[in-house]
């Protein structure tokens, strides 16, 4: 067997059985934990409508901190948008999706891909930059913080090289692209990277309980 | 030893011009990526070269390498050049049988001891030595009696090089390649299923010319032919790029010549010189012929997962244990749910 073959057999497979595991692990444990009993009148029903609104809401800056956050909250969105085109709309990426979700959507360009991933390769960099010069944030930071930046923009690097090659087989740069993908599975229940599944949920309980408590979300 | 012909005066025999001869050597050298000014010194190399004596094996195949090189389009320079080759051996193509054929093989190692080249197609069974014989001989045992006195192997096809489509999983004969073998001489893999006869009359060639063998990469394939994968090479590569794919074999995409890598096209991870050399004469390849890339130059092709399955595919097992990590997880989440709760019960008290 080759790096390839482990790759894309062993390796991919045993990560799908731990991100499952690890995710399902994380989001069961956090949803059976015993609520704190609350012992006030409520001010206004909380309900969906409540979560869904503050998940929509939190997606941007309160106005008072839309200058001081404006090029963090931009690269974020930079990032992200990147991550998730490069991930989603790439077709040898939907054609993965495809083998064990049976269908398929539409891909953008090769060239257009690209443009995502350095896009944010070079969003991510920044972000790392602002927290190891800024003094709070550094101070704040953490290893899963650095490592989970790391674990999440490995595979676009990877991926990114794999048509540059720099005198690499393509099949050792799509091995390693691939096991790059398996460390961002490993790791994503574990870590930050989790904010994956458990960003709606965090959301959507704050938003319930500023909702009762009648605060303004 | 008797005075053989060179292979100049072969090929002048089959009524070769000076242009197509000299053309061929340019374009050897080319193919080889040597300098225009080696042109001349291929040209004198082989038009002087005595026929070189091979031993061609043929072990656990289909003789569908022999069949490759013989139906080349004929006449051509690099058939004649095969024909310039003193091939006493060939149980497909000698004319000789049974005793007769195998005193052929004893004779040609004899005369060329140290100096003739063995071309083997096909794997070579271990799990039992019956499974394969030549005239009472298990291919094994041929191979070492052939190999000892050789200048240089050539493993023409995928299964002489790794094993192929015998080696296959479960692999039921126990095939193994010629490498797995030969461990002690030169060795020089040509595969394909088959090989393109261009891929093998060079390797040949250079042999003539120069008396040493190509440089090789890390599976043994000549640098020259097998240096660059099908995708890199492919006129169709700019519809990859451009995110235009085929759908189906008979579809618009597929009509306008569209990239084949939904359809399982495995050009991205082979290294082969189909999409420049070409096939019949330099006719087509299998891509241009609508078909995507099997990846037959490749070791263990055949179990890199479903030919018509697009590569990005993983190669996951049925849904069962997926199912069964969901069930792991939510017995974890209840567990770490049940401690939390014990702990917030626990500071409730306390607080």
């Amino acid at each position: 067997m080759d790096l390839l073959e482990f790759a894309r057999g062993p390796a991919l497979q045993w990560a799908a059985y731990i991100l499952v595991a690890g995710s399902i692990w994380r989001i069961v444990g956090i949803l059976l934990l015993k609520e704190k009993s609350d012992f006030s009148e409520p001010r206004k029903r909380a309900g969906l409508g409540s979560a869904l609104k503050v998940v929509y809401t939190r997606s941007f800056t309160a106005p008072p901190f839309a200058k001081a956050t404006m090029y963090p909250k931009m690269m974020a969105y930079v990032q992200h948008v990147g991550l998730f085109a490069v991930v989603f709309l790439f077709v040898p990426h939907i054609m993965f999706f495809k083998g064990f979700l049976g269908f398929e959507w539409p891909g953008l360009p090769n060239s257009v891909i690209y443009v995502f991933g350095v896009a944010a390769v070079v969003a991510s960099l920044a972000l790392l930059i602002r927290r190891v010069t800024s003094p709070v944030l550094r101070l704040i930071s953490n290893f899963d913080d650095y490592f989970s930046g790391f674990v999440a923009i490995l595979p676009i690097a990877t991926g990114l090289l794999i048509p540059v090659r720099l005198g690499i087989r393509y099949e050792d740069l799509l091995a390693i692209h691939i096991l790059s993908v398996v460390l961002f599975m490993i790791w994503l229940p574990f870590g930050k990277l989790g904010h994956v599944f458990l960003v709606f949920i965090t959301r959507g309980t704050t938003g319930i309980a500023f909702e009762r408590r009648g605060a303004k979300t | 030893m008797k005075k053989t012909p060179t292979v100049g005066e072969i090929l002048q025999a089959k009524g070769v011009s000076r242009r197509g001869f000299l053309k061929y050597c340019a374009t050897t050298a080319s193919i080889l990526a040597l300098p225009p000014s080696m042109i001349p010194r291929i040209a004198e190399a082989i038009e002087n070269a005595r026929r070189p004596s091979v031993i061609w094996l043929s072990f656990q195949e289909c003789t569908g390498c022999t069949e490759s090189l013989t139906r080349s389009a004929s006449p051509t320079v690099e058939g004649l050049i095969f024909d310039a080759i003193s091939l006493d051996y060939h149980h497909t193509l000698q004319a000789a049988a049974g005793d007769q054929a195998e005193a052929a093989r004893h004779a040609a190692m004899e005369e060329n001891d140290g100096s003739y080249l063995v071309l083997v197609d096909g794997s070579i069974p271990l799990a039992n030595p019956g499974y394969s014989t030549i005239a009472g001989i298990s291919n094994v045992d041929m191979l070492k009696e052939t190999v000892a006195g050789a200048a240089a192997v050539v493993s023409i096809g995928s299964c002489a090089a790794f094993g192929g489509i015998p080696g296959a999983d479960p692999n039921p004969t126990g095939a193994v390649s010629v490498m797995d073998i030969v461990t002690d001489k030169p060795v020089v893999n040509v595969p394909g299923c088959p090989p393109i006869p261009m891929v093998m009359t060079a390797v040949l060639t250079q042999f003539l010319t120069f008396g040493t063998l190509p440089d090789l990469d890390k599976h043994g394939r000549p640098m020259a032919f097998y240096g660059k994968t099908i995708h890199d090479r492919c006129y169709r590569r700019p519809f990859y790029e451009q995110g235009r794919f085929a759908e189906t074999f008979d579809d618009e995409g597929a009509k306008a010549g569209w990239c084949l890598y939904k359809l399982g096209c495995k050009g991205p991870i082979t290294y082969n010189a189909c999409a420049t050399t070409k096939w019949n004469s330099g006719t087509s390849f299998p891509i241009e012929s609508g078909h995507p890339c099997l990846g037959c130059s490749e070791p263990n092709f055949w179990d890199k997962g479903g030919f018509y399955e697009p590569l990005s595919t993983g190669k996951f097992d049925s849904g069962e244990r997926l199912a069964g990590a969901a069930a792991a997880g939510v017995a974890l989440g209840v567990a770490a749910a049940a401690a939390g709760r014990r702990k917030q019960s626990k500071f409730a008290k306390e607080g």
